[in-house]
């Protein structure tokens, strides 16, 4: 079974919810990146994102924005971040995933990336403005790699799209299952939360649709957020993606120190939230 | 296979989830409410009354002497006057169209991005006219180079959201008013402003202003003959694509798209994206953008900021590559020098954009008439006026 499957069923096996934890990689530097992601892993994330920074982000808000800005200014492009990934990958087992943007994926070559993010130890790749219906030439790409392309749904998507999401995503033969991203509000990463609870049910139909994982992301800034958003330990998601959050959190810290010790006690308080019985 | 909305290779629609519920409504708008008798009735009438269409064509006498003093390359040269638009541009043929279509659809708020400002200007105007609230999204380096417009706009009641990121351009203003549109999606129509952007507005924007080429052609008719080229300026390419479609089945008839070279082809400070981009993907489209090796958006310069943008539609992106229509382009400095060339010689003030297919006209004209073996008949979307341009164009010494 694929790394980012096996984790699931173990998760789901033991009762908990996953935590996902989403770091600008490049933020503040290439090098950071790295132990940053080791700092997560120890602290209790389950998976990691790792980001590309883009040039235009137009699904990102003002914090995640900035991260990106700081991160191209330190040297960090998509083969970068898969250096970095394959650091992390000697060091641990955690299923990665690569978030980015179309364009970088498009002007290196949909191939390329796939056989780069494969032979760097990642499990999927997640990209925000690639709807199923254009993501078809990724998908095969990944799949030949062994590796998932992780669809996106949102508090938009009507009945009919969410069949057509799920048709055009079904996993390809010798990619993960991986798992579905739902957005939990209609606005950019770092907006204030709406309805995490709702989010938390209609992820629970979503994983009824879909017959697979489903991670709540979009607004999760807190231990107590994090809880209402993953719902019921016998319900809800399967999990929650964290990232604004953390991403401001790194910015306001003064050292490096500081950042990692930041990374461990917000990812620890995440933890020990998502840990506790209903 | 490939999804809806393309243009060959190019086009679709690659945008965040969340807004591809919100582009296919629109898109089902496209189809069953703009071909309607009623909506088209209502639209041309407003063009009518309201917009002073049609638009007339002007035959420029001197300007083309003064290109062409030996009369070898020019034989007429024929100026399609959207300058003459109720706001001094092409733009509100699409804004009210888009305006009228939100409408439709029981959309409560407006928003849109500009460069120039003539895009938030006649937005904001076809907001006011439909009573409509309307806020605008603008770089804030253009809010300063195109002032005049940021006041009519806030005049006509709408409000200008200053952008800080990236360039402080027109690409940083499609971000913001992406942003914006994903969040308040459900009661919010964005009206975006060139034939750019995912699917379906590349089509919906080409159909509001092919009546400028349509017109057009008509008017070259009535006057005895088709024009052997036709001579636009290309920023996201709606004044161009309004032009060339109408004659895009005369084979005769060469189309000319001219982009800013800024600084110099060269030089890193251009918005040259048919001649000098690459194939990418830009605020939902796939299309040429101007982007480095890791495919990082760089950023534009021109000095028209309605042509400061990285990316172009991707109907360009075919006609480039089918070779239908030819994609040149013309430096700041040319234009300067071009838009006080027309001032000087007719008697109009034309946009910054504008002058950029002006400053292209000579070299096109003297190709066209070597391949012909005779002078050519040249038509030019004179897409707008300048006075938005005034303080740049004099500062450059074009008062002089
Ligand atoms: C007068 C005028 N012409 C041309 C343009 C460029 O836009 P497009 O390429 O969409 O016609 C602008 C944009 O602001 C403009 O104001």
């Amino acid at each position: 079974m694929h790394r980012i499957d096996q984790r699931f069923v173990e998760l789901r096996r033991a009762g908990r919810k996953a935590l996902c934890v989403y770091l600008c990689v490049g933020d503040p530097s290439l090098e950071a990146s790295g132990f940053l992601a080791l700092e997560a892993i120890d602290a209790g994330a389950d998976l990691l994102e790792l980001g590309v920074p883009f040039s235009d982000p137009t699904a990102d808000g003002p914090t995640l924005a900035r991260a990106a800005q700081r991160a191209i200014a330190a040297g960090a492009t998509l083969e970068r971040v898969l250096d970095v990934a394959s650091r992390v990958r000697a060091r641990s087992e955690v299923p990665l995933v690569l978030f980015t943007y179309y364009n970088p994926v498009l002007v290196v070559g949909e191939a390329k990336v796939a056989r780069l993010a494969r032979a760097a130890g990642v499990d999927a790749l997640l990209v925000v403005d690639l709807p199923p219906e254009e993501a078809a030439p990724l998908r095969d790409a990944c799949a030949a790699e062994g590796l998932g392309v992780v669809p996106l749904v949102s508090p938009t998507s009507h009945a009919a799209r969410i069949e057509a999401i799920r048709r055009a995503s079904t996993p390809l033969d010798g990619a993960p299952r991986a798992f579905v991203y739902s957005i939990s509000m209609t606005g950019v990463t770092g907006a204030s939360p709406s309805d995490l609870a709702a989010a938390a049910r209609d992820a629970e139909g979503m994983r009824r649709a879909f017959d697979r994982p489903v991670l709540v992301g979009f607004g999760i800034d807190s231990g107590a957020s994090a809880k209402l958003a993953a719902g019921e330990v016998s319900g809800g998601a399967d999990g929650v993606v964290v990232g604004t959050a953390l991403a401001r959190r790194i910015e306001q810290a003064a050292s490096g120190d500081e950042q990692r010790r930041a990374v461990r006690t917000f990812v620890g308080e995440l933890r020990r939230a998502l840990d506790l019985p209903d | 296979m490939l999804g809806a909305g393309y243009f060959g290779p190019f086009g679709g629609r690659f945008v965040a989830e969340t807004l591809v519920p919100a582009l296919e409504e629109l898109d089902r708008a496209r189809q069953d409410v703009l071909p309607t008798p009623a909506f088209q009735g209502e639209l041309h009438e407003l063009l009518r009354s309201y917009v002073g269409r049609p638009t007339p064509l002007t035959e420029a006498k001197r300007l083309a002497r003064r290109i062409d003093p030996d009369g070898d390359a020019i034989a007429e040269l024929l100026l399609k006057r959207e300058d003459l638009c109720h706001t001094g541009a092409h733009k509100i043929n699409n804004a009210l169209g888009q305006l009228l279509l939100a409408k439709a659809m029981g959309k409560t708020r407006i928003i849109a991005e500009t460069g120039a400002g003539q895009h938030g200007v006649a937005t904001a105007t076809a907001a006011a006219l439909l009573g409509l609230p309307c806020e605008v999204y603008q770089g804030a380096l253009d809010m300063e180079r195109q002032a005049p417009n940021v006041a009519r706009m806030r005049l006509l009641g709408a409000r200008v959201v200053p952008v800080e990121s990236g360039s402080r351009t027109l690409k940083d203003a499609m971000n913001e008013a992406l942003r914006d549109w994903v969040t308040n999606v459900r009661t919010t129509y964005y009206c975006v402003g060139s034939a750019a952007g995912p699917h379906p507005y590349p089509t919906l924007v080409a159909s509001l202003q092919r009546i400028i080429g349509d017109e057009a052609r008509a008017s070259c008719l009535d006057r005895g003959a088709l024009p052997d080229a036709v001579v636009a300026c290309v920023g996201g390419g709606s004044n161009a694509i309004g032009i060339f479609k109408a004659f895009e089945g005369d084979t005769s008839v060469s189309l000319y798209g001219v982009e800013a070279a800024g600084l110099g082809l060269d030089t890193d400070k251009h918005a040259a994206t048919l001649s000098r981009g690459r194939v990418g993907v830009l605020h939902g489209a796939k299309t040429y953008v101007l982007c480095d090796d890791a495919g990082q958006v760089i950023e534009a310069h021109s000095v028209s900021a309605g042509l400061d943008y990285p990316g172009v539609g991707p109907e360009h992106a075919r006609l480039r590559d089918t070779g239908r229509a030819t994609y040149v382009s013309a430096t700041d400095t040319e234009a300067l020098d071009a838009a006080r060339e027309v001032a000087r010689a007719e008697g109009i003030v034309v946009a910054l954009e504008t002058a950029h297919a002006f400053a292209a006209l000579g070299a096109i004209a003297r190709r066209e008439a070597e391949a012909r073996g005779r002078p050519a008949r040249m038509l030019v979307c004179l897409s707008g006026r300048g006075d938005k341009d005034l303080d740049t164009i004099t500062a450059y010494g074009g008062g002089k």
